[in-house]
């Protein structure tokens, strides 16, 4: 006659032991879950400390993206409106996470570290329309002592000023200009 | 693979290894492509005057101590070159000019317009060092400087190859950009910092390699890789230029003059190239009708249906007034609708002013023949300009003319009032006559020259084989103007080339949207070539109309006095009529009036049943260059529901019970084609005496600018901004007369109103004053006024 119990205790002796474990499992979505600092999330277009954007909308993620789930459209800083130091800025920036893979490429192609990846991955929803971020969903909150753009470059620096790392922070006059 | 023409002084050469046999005179660059070896370069361009400032393109010459520029040195009987690909002392050396050239390049790729397509990044990557040995600040400079409204100037990119100033200062004429300063300080400038006033300035953009020159109106706008190209023709005038036109999510971003050496070599103006907004704006995309005096929206069967019994009721006294802008294949689409449903031989494509005497010259001359070519031009002997300014009214000729006058001395005579700044710059000649005078001057040429200055010279040079005399569209101004071009072409044995305006002109001659005129150039009045279009068009011959029909004039007429039951037109403008007011009174007073347009205009505004047709991108076709020579292009936006005027007409054809085809591009052009060349006898050549030069005040000469007021050129402000100052010409003493001194504001005034504008003195006949038709504050039609005709100029503002 075949031994029917002791596998059967074997198993609950694994069963067992378990119960004394420290526990894996995450109680998702009840209590938030920690990525590990690297994980490639939801991306995010960074400022200056002033506040302007880093973003000049050369679309060199856009070419590297191998899903074409970037859209870029540059646009011109003019005296009166500016978004970003120098010449050009990203007027119209979009990622559709419907495309998206996750894969980083447009971070590495980004020339200005305006463009990095947070650990935001709670990216479900259910609309198209709502999974194609725009710029204003991207772009990085304004810190305290960032001031809101369009507006001038801190008074007396240059684009490269800001490259240098010269631009510590918002000058009170920066303030309130984009209104 | 032939390596070069079997031409008797071929010499024979080895570049890498390879020995070859080229033609005598051949640069190493252009022999080294022919084996495939591009070697780097800049500043070198076919079109352009080698001048070997970049010195990218370093090669070794055997026997030669140090690397010599491709671009520059023509190959010689038994010269053994190697380029980068077979030698690293080339190599070395490319490299070496790489490092330097970017010593001071700001590398600000990201921001460059340029970026994705430039030359400059290409060969970086390809004969170019990974690192710089260069850690030194580089040079700055203010940046970007307008050096027009439409080009913006990044003097830190430029690598000073010359290439913007030797286009200005070659092929426009207008050299106006220079290098200035010298070493690491060189840059691109303009004299005395005025605007690079020319009417080709885009070109540099174009040429320029590297993002040193860009355009202000696509800045910033895309990437290459986010457009899609499609070939295309210029639909702005009858140069022809081939196009390549950019498109990006459905909107044109920009215009790339192409490569067609037998047209417009690699050039295009600046109408061509920035004026496309247009089609976009205000675009009418569906059928409207009007009720109740108000036009409404309607369904496609509704729209046809009204028109359709609007058509019918008014069958018998009906007429097409299509307009100069159409394709060759919507232009015989109306012209088979006409004949075909209406049953009326009242068609005419000329919607500006036009004379029957003009009309008649068109059948018996140019219509059905291929005129003088580009490539005649370059080798005719002499060109004679009648009524016609290449500069504004066909740009690329006027590049073709300066270019062959410069190599060869080619001899260009203006017979002209005055002597234009095109001209100038061809280096022609001015054979001075009074406004009106041109058939008296033709006749007198063909008589041996008469009084015409240097009369004698030129008409015995027109005698010579290759002469082309150019007429332009204003010949029709001048009563006896075509017969006196026909006359002189005939004593003389030169050919005539007819260059219109408008782009859609010559197709439509050729197509048969002219009454007396059946497609291919058939005259009407011909039983055969009436039986030949019966046959064709699969109706009975007797169903044809017989004798010719009315033109423009006699259909506006006769609409504004109430005598015409329907009229359906295409897009035209009343205020280029030649009675704007006329025009007007005929929209309003013709019984039904069915406009196929693309945008709202002032026949909308009058018209019974709108029917939304597609503009050039949305549909394909072909003009006919004012040589006679097909440029076809293709549909820019695949996807556009739009629909040509052939297509709306054939529904409109079986909303009536009838059917002139399926109206698609291809049919029609399938059965234009179907025609074959008409060998039958022409219609008679006019032989209109030439009027009498009016008497009395400055007579106006006139004619429209390449940039003005035009419909087409709207939404454009930075090419508005190169635009010619406003101004009128008179002689030195024809001002003494008046009192008035250069700069000074004078009025000219006609019998219908009158403009102030600044006056210039020029090269123009005494008793004359030249003013630009359609300029801002310049709308000469509002003066009431023909060409030739005498008004009222006094000094001061009105
Ligand atoms: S992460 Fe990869 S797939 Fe996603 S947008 Fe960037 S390049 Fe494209
Ligand atoms: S995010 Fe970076 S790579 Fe993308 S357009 Fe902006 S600057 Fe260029
Ligand atoms: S602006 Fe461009 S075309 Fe002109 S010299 Fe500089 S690099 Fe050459
Ligand atoms: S020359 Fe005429 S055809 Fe050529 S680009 Fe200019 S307007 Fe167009
Ligand atoms: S291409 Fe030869 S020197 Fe510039």
């Amino acid at each position: 006659m075949p031994d029917l119990v002791s596998p059967a205790a074997r198993g609950f002796g694994v069963t067992f032991r378990t119960m004394f474990k420290k526990v894996v499992t995450e109680q998702y979505p009840e209590s938030g879950a920690q990525s590990k600092p690297r994980y490639h999330g939801r991306h995010q277009l960074n400022r200056w400390a002033d506040g302007l954007e880093k973003c000049v909308g050369c679309e060199l993620c856009a070419w590297a993206c191998p899903a074409d789930a970037i859209l870029v459209q540059g646009g011109d800083n003019s005296e009166g409106e500016r978004f970003s130091p120098g010449e050009r800025y990203g007027r119209v920036y979009q990622i559709n996470y419907l495309r998206c893979i996750f894969c980083g490429l447009c971070i590495e192609a980004c020339p200005t570290r305006a463009l990095t990846m947070t650990n935001d991955y709670e990216l479900a929803d259910h609309t198209r329309d709502s999974l194609i971020y725009e710029k204003q969903d991207l772009l990085a909150p304004l810190l305290p002592g960032m001031a809101k753009p369009p507006h001038a470059m801190v008074p007396g620096t240059t684009e490269s000023d800001y490259y240098a790392g010269n631009v510590a922070g918002a000058v009170p006059e920066q303030f309130g200009q984009g209104e | 693979m032939t390596l070069a023409p079997e031409t008797s002084d071929l010499i024979s050469v080895e570049i890498d290894g390879v020995e070859m046999n080229v033609p005598k005179g051949t640069l190493i660059i252009r022999a080294a492509e022919l084996i495939g070896t591009e070697v780097p370069r800049f500043c070198d361009h076919p079109l352009l005057s080698p001048v070997a400032a970049c010195r990218m393109c370093l090669v070794e010459i055997e026997g030669n101590p140090k690397p010599q520029p491709a671009c520059a040195i023509e190959l010689t009987p038994g010269m053994k070159v190697r380029t980068q690909r077979s030698s690293e002392v080339a190599e070395k050396a490319q490299q070496g000019v790489m490092e330097f050239l970017l010593a001071n390049h700001p590398l600000d790729c990201p921001v460059c317009d340029k970026g994705g397509e430039c030359p400059l990044q290409n060969q970086a990557m390809s004969a170019g060092r990974a690192e710089s040995r260069f850690d030194i600040p580089k040079r700055t400079f203010d940046k970007p400087v307008p050096i027009n409204s439409e080009i913006l100037l990044d003097r830190e990119r430029c690598v000073s190859c010359a290439r913007c100033t030797r286009f200005a200062d070659q092929i426009a004429g207008d050299p106006k950009l220079e290098l200035l300063e010298r070493g690491a300080k060189q840059q691109v400038g303009v004299a005395n910092d005025e605007p690079f006033d020319s009417y080709f300035s885009g070109n540099t953009i174009q040429i320029c390699p590297v993002g040193a020159l860009t355009s202000s109106s696509y800045r910033f706008r895309s990437r290459p890789f986010d457009l899609v190209s499609t070939p295309t023709t210029c639909e702005h005038c009858a140069s022809g230029c081939s196009l390549r036109t950019d498109a990006r999510r459905g909107e044109v971003t920009r215009r790339l003059a192409w490569h067609d050496s037998d047209v417009n070599e690699d050039w295009n103006c600046d109408k061509g190239r920035f004026a496309f907004t247009y089609l976009s704006q205000d675009r009418i995309t569906s059928p409207m009708i009007r009720e109740n005096g108000e036009l409404r929206v309607a369904s496609w069967p509704e729209a046809l249906d009204v028109a359709a019994r609007g058509l019918r009721s008014a069958q018998g006294s009906t007429a097409v007034l299509t307009g100069g802008r159409i394709t060759m294949e919507d232009a015989y689409a109306y012209a088979k609708f006409a004949r075909v449903v209406l049953g009326t031989d009242d068609i005419d494509f000329r919607a500006r002013r036009s004379s029957s005497e003009e009309a008649a010259f068109l059948r018996s001359s140019i219509a059905g023949d291929c005129g003088p070519t580009y490539a005649d031009l370059d080798k005719a002997p002499v060109v004679l300009l009648v009524a016609f300014e290449p500069e504004d009214e066909s740009p690329i000729v006027l590049l073709r003319l300066r270019a062959a006058s410069l190599r060869r001395g080619l001899r260009v005579v203006a017979l002209s009032p005055i002597a234009s700044r095109g001209l100038e710059k061809i280096r022609g000649e001015w054979a001075a006559i009074a406004p009106g005078a041109d058939a008296n001057a033709l006749h007198a040429l063909a008589q041996g020259g008469g009084d015409v200055p240097n009369g004698a010279s030129i008409a015995q040079a027109l005698r010579q084989p290759g002469a082309v005399i150019l007429v332009g569209e204003r010949i029709a101004d001048v009563s006896g103007g075509p017969s006196a071009v026909a006359a002189l072409a005939a004593a003389t044995g030169a050919r005539i080339g007819w260059v219109p305006r408008r782009a859609g002109e010559r197709g439509a001659l050729e197509a048969g949207a002219l009454s007396g005129l059946l497609p291919g150039g058939r005259p009407l009045d011909d039983a055969n070539a009436r039986a030949q279009v019966a046959q064709v068009w699969g109706v009975d011959v007797a169903d044809l109309p017989i004798s010719a029909g009315r033109e423009a004039a006699a259909v506006v007429s006769s609409a504004a006095a109430g005598g015409l039951g329907a009229l359906v037109v295409g897009g035209l403008e009343p205020r280029d009529a030649a009675q704007p007011a006329a025009m007007r009174r005929a929209l309003d007073n013709a019984g039904f009036v069915v406009s196929l347009e693309t945008r709202r205009t002032e026949v909308t505004d009058h018209a019974d049943v709108v029917l939304p047709v597609a503009v050039v991108t949305e549909k394909s076709g072909t003009f006919i260059d004012w040589e006679g020579r097909r440029r076809p292009f293709a549909r820019v936006f695949g996807d556009a529901l739009m629909m040509s005027d052939g297509r709306v007409l054939a529904m409109l054809a079986e909303a009536m019970d009838s059917s002139i085809g399926r109206g698609d591009v291809k049919s029609l052009r399938t059965e234009l084609d179907s025609f074959g060349p008409w060998t039958g006898a022409r219609s008679a050549v006019p032989s209109d005496s030439a009027a009498v030069v009016q008497t009395g005040g400055p007579h106006l000469v006139t004619w429209r600018l390449l940039l003005d007021e035009a419909a087409m050129q709207e939404g454009e402000p930075n090419l508005a901004g190169t635009r010619r100052r406003t101004v009128a010409v008179v002689s030195a003493a024809t001002a003494a007369s008046l009192g008035v001194a250069a700069g000074q504001q004078v009025t000219v005034t006609g019998p219908a109103g009158s403009v102030s504008v600044p006056v210039d003195i020029g090269s123009i006949v005494d008793n004359a004053v030249w003013l630009p038709s359609n300029a801002a504050d310049c709308a000469i039609a509002s003066l009431g006024v023909a060409p030739g005709q005498p008004v009222r100029v006094s000094g001061g503002a009105a």
